[in-house]
């Protein structure tokens, strides 16, 4: 929804998904080769949080570039 | 710089008893939410100029904006942390709430009574009672409803407190001034848009955190069959997943429920009631653009409400499968080291979520009260505004007064609002029964106010005298049958037709009854008074107005279509969980 406003929702939503995916992505790589954590994980082998970055830098990257405000309008 | 910033925080809010600790990616990404939600107020503070800005967001919202917004405002983090200990107490029987409990409300709002509140153009749904039955009416509903609003979310907001300080060590003045404090600065500035807006953030961050539980869950259990096979073994005697098939009487299930009290009682009158008439929901749906997208909104709201037992329910039965020691509230405070179920949901995340993770999680319960909030918040801003005080300083100034004014109004309503509700939970905090108290002050307006508002709708008879008298009588009914039971508990045999009936079972009936006895007394007084001419009534009532055309559109972006698959899919679930 952009109507007025030149910036969409979604393009707010994705932009704030690609920080969070990247933020996630990082250091559950940093951790998976240099493990520091000493609470107790369940299924810590799965190393769901890189899994888990990485899908939110997709969601984010897709809602950043399709509703990004500087993008051309088809007349 | 952050992580000294972190270990600050850590230092002054923190208890060391707390179920789970954060590091600082964590903090880093709450601080980073905190900063969007403010920035988006701001940014929004330009175009909300007028009172349609304002209270309506303009009226511009498309189907998926106010349709995912209409689900948010009620996905608050009770809801997640409340109905997730409930699976755990209750099994499956939780997923009620949000089936039978929810969707075909959800779909009747959509499809029958979307058009009437649209086409009439209110600001509210006691706006829509005025318009239909006068001062009486509209009076009774927006005086309940703006108290009860503000003191709900007082309630919500010291129980918010309390999880953040059991689950993460915060404390609980910082909880409660930090959150309410930003959801006062985003709506204050940018009003229901503002709200409406971050609702939607908040609905994507609730569920990308929330799934990481269910997903790692099931992989542990081994998918559904796996985790079944674990509850049965862990819980032998009881019955936690199916269901139906044990609600043939009140004492085979947890709930002490009849299927009639679901049907009859949730089902076709509380949640009718709460999902068509409260107008925390409803505000969202008239912010619509056009009548299609407004009756699009509720059923798209429905489609994402059917999946929301995903992150809420599955949570509770994993922990019946892989953490069956946990005990009621009472018990867990008197044996050291025991958890209670009611925190289940953080005790699922701790268990699967890792750095950052952890705080996604975090983030989703903060959004979710802030959410909650901020809907309670801007319907409290629009009622008092429209429904109290404009028709009272019209009386006392014989002046209209400007646009302008209105919106000062709203902003200084949003200020008193929150402070209201701080005030409350500080309340709550020296006095814990008020909690029960308000309520159950709150559910005695729920029912009556749907049988004042559907017969409004759908029955041309129906008079100004009898819309009051009718909700005047639920109302009053409603509080003399929990005043019964309060005094003598036997007679809870004759409201919840049962001796051995749980709270829940008796809410259920106790609605039901004043649902039946306002709609009563609302015909009786019909047929004893005169009714309004059916000109009054044009845009109103069915059979008086003409529903306008949903344009030109392909069937598969017509309401009806999407309301009858989501029907389906519903029906579908009910009977392979049966």
């Amino acid at each position: 929804m952009v109507g007025r406003h030149k910036i969409s929702i979604w393009f707010i939503i994705g932009s704030i998904l690609l920080m969070y995916g990247v933020i996630i992505f990082c250091s559950n790589l940093y951790e998976w080769f240099f493990p520091s954590q000493t609470r107790m994980i369940v299924l810590s082998e799965l190393h769901f949080g890189v899994w888990w970055g990485a899908l939110l830098i997709i969601i984010g990257l897709i809602y950043f570039i399709a509703f990004r405000p500087w993008k051309k309008k088809v007349a | 710089m952050l992580g000294n910033l972190h270990s600050h925080l850590v230092l002054l809010f923190a208890s060391p008893s707390s179920i789970m600790s954060l590091g600082w990616v964590d903090s880093l990404l709450i601080i980073i939410y905190f900063l969007s939600v403010l920035g988006i107020g701001y940014y929004l503070l330009r175009f909300t100029k007028t009172g349609d800005d304002f209270f309506m967001a303009g009226r511009e919202m498309t189907a998926w904006i106010a349709g995912l917004s209409f689900v948010a405002a009620n996905l608050g983090s009770l809801e997640l942390m409340g109905w997730a200990a409930s699976a755990y107490q209750y099994g499956i029987l939780a997923t009620h709430w949000y089936w039978i409990g929810a969707i075909p409300a959800m779909l009747f709002l959509g499809i029958v009574m979307i058009p009437f509140y649209y086409i009439c153009k209110t600001h509210s749904v006691p706006g829509y009672l005025k318009l239909r039955y006068g001062e009486g009416a509209s009076q009774l509903s927006a005086v309940s409803f703006g108290f009860m609003t503000v003191f709900m979310s007082g309630i919500n907001m010291y129980s918010m407190a309390i999880v953040m300080k059991v689950v993460l060590g915060w404390d609980i003045n910082f909880s409660i001034w930090v959150s309410s404090l930003t959801v006062m600065v985003y709506v204050v500035l940018g009003g229901l848009l503002s709200a409406i807006f971050n609702e939607v953030l908040q609905f994507m961050l609730i569920w990308l955190g929330a799934l990481i539980v269910p997903i790692v869950g099931m992989i542990e259990t081994g998918g559904w069959a796996g985790m079944v096979a674990r509850i049965h073994q862990n819980f032998p005697a009881g019955d936690y997943t199916h269901l139906w098939s044990t609600m043939g009487s009140f004492q085979d299930n947890p709930m002490g429920i009849h299927w009639t009290g679901i049907v009859f009682g949730l089902g076709a009158i509380i949640s009718m009631a709460y999902w068509t008439t409260d107008f925390l929901v409803v505000q969202r749906v008239l912010s619509a653009r056009d009548l299609r997208s407004a009756k699009l909104a509720p059923i798209i709201g429905a489609g994402f409400k059917m999946f929301v037992p995903l992150i809420v329910i599955l949570p509770g039965l994993l922990g019946l499968a892989v953490l069956p020691g946990l005990v009621g509230e009472n018990e867990a405070k008197l044996i050291p080291g025991a958890h209670s179920y009611n925190e289940v949901l953080p005790l699922m995340l701790a268990r699967y979520a890792g750095p950052g993770l952890l705080g996604l999680g975090v983030t989703a319960l903060i959004a979710g009260f802030m959410s909650g909030m901020a809907g309670n918040v801007s319907a409290f801003a629009t009622v008092w505004t429209y429904d109290i005080y404009k028709p009272l300083h019209i009386k006392l100034t014989k002046n209209e007064g400007t646009d302008a004014h209105y919106v000062k109004i709203g902003r200084w309503c949003t200020v008193i609002g929150v402070f209201v509700s701080i005030g409350t939970a500080y309340l709550v905090q020296q006095f814990a029964s008020i909690m029960d108290y308000v309520q159950a002050l709150f559910s005695f307006f729920v029912a009556p106010l749907f049988g004042t508002v559907i017969l409004g709708m759908l029955w041309k008879r129906a008079t100004k005298a009898a819309g009051f008298w009718g909700l005047f009588a639920g109302i009053g009914s409603s509080i003399a049958m929990w005043a019964w039971v309060k005094i003598d508990h036997s007679a809870l045999k004759y409201i919840a037709l049962s001796p051995y009936a749980k709270d829940m079972a008796e809410n259920m009936y106790r609605g039901l009854w004043s649902w039946t006895i306002c709609v009563i007394v609302t015909v009786v007084v019909s047929y004893m008074t005169r009714p309004k001419p059916e000109s009054e009534l044009v845009g109103l009532v069915r059979g008086c107005t003409e529903i306008p055309s949903e344009g030109d559109v392909p069937f598969y972006k017509r309401p009806i279509v999407w309301a009858t698959a989501i029907f389906v899919v519903f029906v579908a679930l009910n009977i392979i969980f049966w």
